[in-house]
């Protein structure tokens, strides 16, 4: 487990060459790959979310993270097509119709991807359509939206509606985020939930899956 | 350089908890405070206030020009909010913003033609946000040609290159200081314009973070800045920045200001 010590230290500092040699020794070493994922990878990024919400770690760090966590991952993937990976859940996750910021959406979706989740995203200006679209193709656990005009919001409403109209509402858990959004306007729309920040993304997904 | 003083924008809690009853009296104070510090064009937004935010901004058009006598810079992305404002708007209100996306053109070209008004061009258009200095050049100059196509002069038009976050990627400082320079260059007589506080998202320490961003944009060639005038290092920084670059014959402006208590820390 020493070698698992040397992994994380490594994703938090975001030294690629060093995660990157440690998650393939590991591998190479018969570890676990479930192990190097959950104890290693996923466990280093919670304390980088951790230390981002104290103040303790900043954006460009928690980018550099996850950027290595995404290399080491690479180095597993082999191993989530056999099926012996498990995820915490899927994820779909867009910015909405007539809105192009994506810097706060793949942060959240950086971040998600770090602790865990399987992440599908659709990039910006995306549709109810396409959100229902691909819902009905992977059937996630959660739909995530953000959305930094306040000209764009109500377009989350109408992918609630469109979720609902589908026979979809049901089955997930509907996410949304932004600089103009509230937790009262996610009241307002009916939203599962609303988190202010990509740290705090990671957190509430996985107390409306009541996961840890 | 040109200043528009952003205070008066809701998601500032103060700001928008006097939006919410009527406050006038503050309302016209943070317009009166930002007047009187240099501000030539007062912004006011009023976004976060969703289905009300046309009524909104219509009373922040009325409350403020009725004490201040300066024009408006009138910021929102609802087409219909800067319509109805820009009607109750007295003299040349500057309009924030059009930009290239489809819709947000069609919607405003008609509001920015319907009078006389300046105009902020935002570098935006349908797919993405633009990553490099070449993306935002050939948007803002396709915004000028259309705009001064319509007949809109060019001293009336902004460009605003668009501000990203260095947290998120170290090279967009130089993209919008690339893109400022380059349109200076080919469009001589128009204006370039930007806020701050995109540059240092994500980072701590932001107010040096912005106003050391705001001296480099003076040296590219900025020439009107949306930002807090209130702000008193802030504006020691423009003060200093515009007479390092040769733009205040005998230092006139800088020791003004220093002999009046704008520029010392203590």
């Amino acid at each position: 487990m020493s070698d698992l010590k040397a992994l994380i230290e490594a994703v938090i500092k975001g030294d690629v060459k060093s995660a990157t040699a440690d998650t393939q020794s590991a591998v190479d070493g018969g570890q676990n790959v479930q192990d190097i994922l959950d104890v290693g990878l996923i466990a280093a990024m919670d304390e980088v979310g951790k230390r981002f919400s104290k103040g303790q770690m900043f954006v460009p760090q928690m980018l550099r993270s996850a950027r290595t966590m995404q290399e080491c991952m690479k180095l597993l993937e082999p191993f989530f097509q056999e099926g012996t990976i498990t995820s915490k859940g899927k994820v779909i996750i867009g910015t909405v119709k007539g809105d192009l910021h994506d810097i706060g959406k793949n942060l959240v979706s950086m971040m998600m991807e770090g602790a865990g989740f399987t992440m599908f995203d659709l990039g910006v200006d995306v549709s109810p359509e396409r959100f229902v679209q691909k819902a009905q193709e992977i059937e996630p656990d959660i739909v995530a939206m953000s959305a930094l005009l306040s000209t764009t919001m109500p377009s989350m409403r109408l992918t609630i509606e469109a979720l609902e109209q589908a026979s979809l509402r049901s089955k997930v858990k509907v996410m949304i985020g932004g600089a103009p959004v509230t937790r009262k306007y996610a009241q307002e729309i009916e939203a599962d939930c609303y988190a202010p920040d990509a740290g705090s993304a990671v957190t509430r997904a996985k107390e409306i899956l009541g996961i840890s | 350089m040109i200043i528009v003083g952003e205070k008066i924008n809701t998601s500032r809690r103060s700001i928008a908890a006097a939006v919410e009853k009527r406050d006038a009296a503050y309302i016209t104070k943070i317009a009166r405070e930002q007047a009187e510090v240099g501000a030539h064009y007062i912004d006011v937004n009023a976004g976060t206030f969703l289905e009300q935010e046309v009524e909104c901004l219509c009373w922040l058009v009325e409350t403020v020009q009725s004490e201040v006598g300066l024009p408006l810079c009138l910021d929102s992305p609802n087409p219909r909010a800067l319509s109805e404002a820009m009607k109750r708007h007295e003299g040349e209100p500057m309009v924030n913003s059009i930009s290239l996306e489809p819709e947000r053109f069609q919607a405003l070209l008609p509001v920015v033609t319907s009078q006389p008004c300046h105009v902020v061009a935002l570098c935006m258009a349908e797919t993405s946000m633009p990553t490099s200095v070449e993306e935002r050049v050939q948007v803002g100059s396709e915004l000028i040609r259309r705009l001064t196509d319509a007949g809109i002069p060019l001293e009336k038009i902004y460009v605003d290159p668009l501000v990203q976050p260095v947290s998120v990627d170290t090279r967009m400082g130089l993209a919008t200081l690339g893109a400022i320079a380059s349109i200076m260059n080919d469009f001589p007589g128009v204006n370039t314009i930007c806020g701050l506080s995109n540059i240092s998202y994500g980072l701590p320490e932001r107010h040096l973070i912005n106003r050391s961003f705001l001296a480099l944009c003076l040296s590219y060639g900025l020439s009107a800045v949306i930002l807090d005038p209130t702000d008193k290092q802030l504006m020691a920084t423009l003060v200093t920045g515009e007479m390092l670059l040769n733009r205040d014959e005998y230092c006139e402006n800088f020791i003004a200001a220093y002999q009046a208590g704008r520029i010392s820390e203590r």
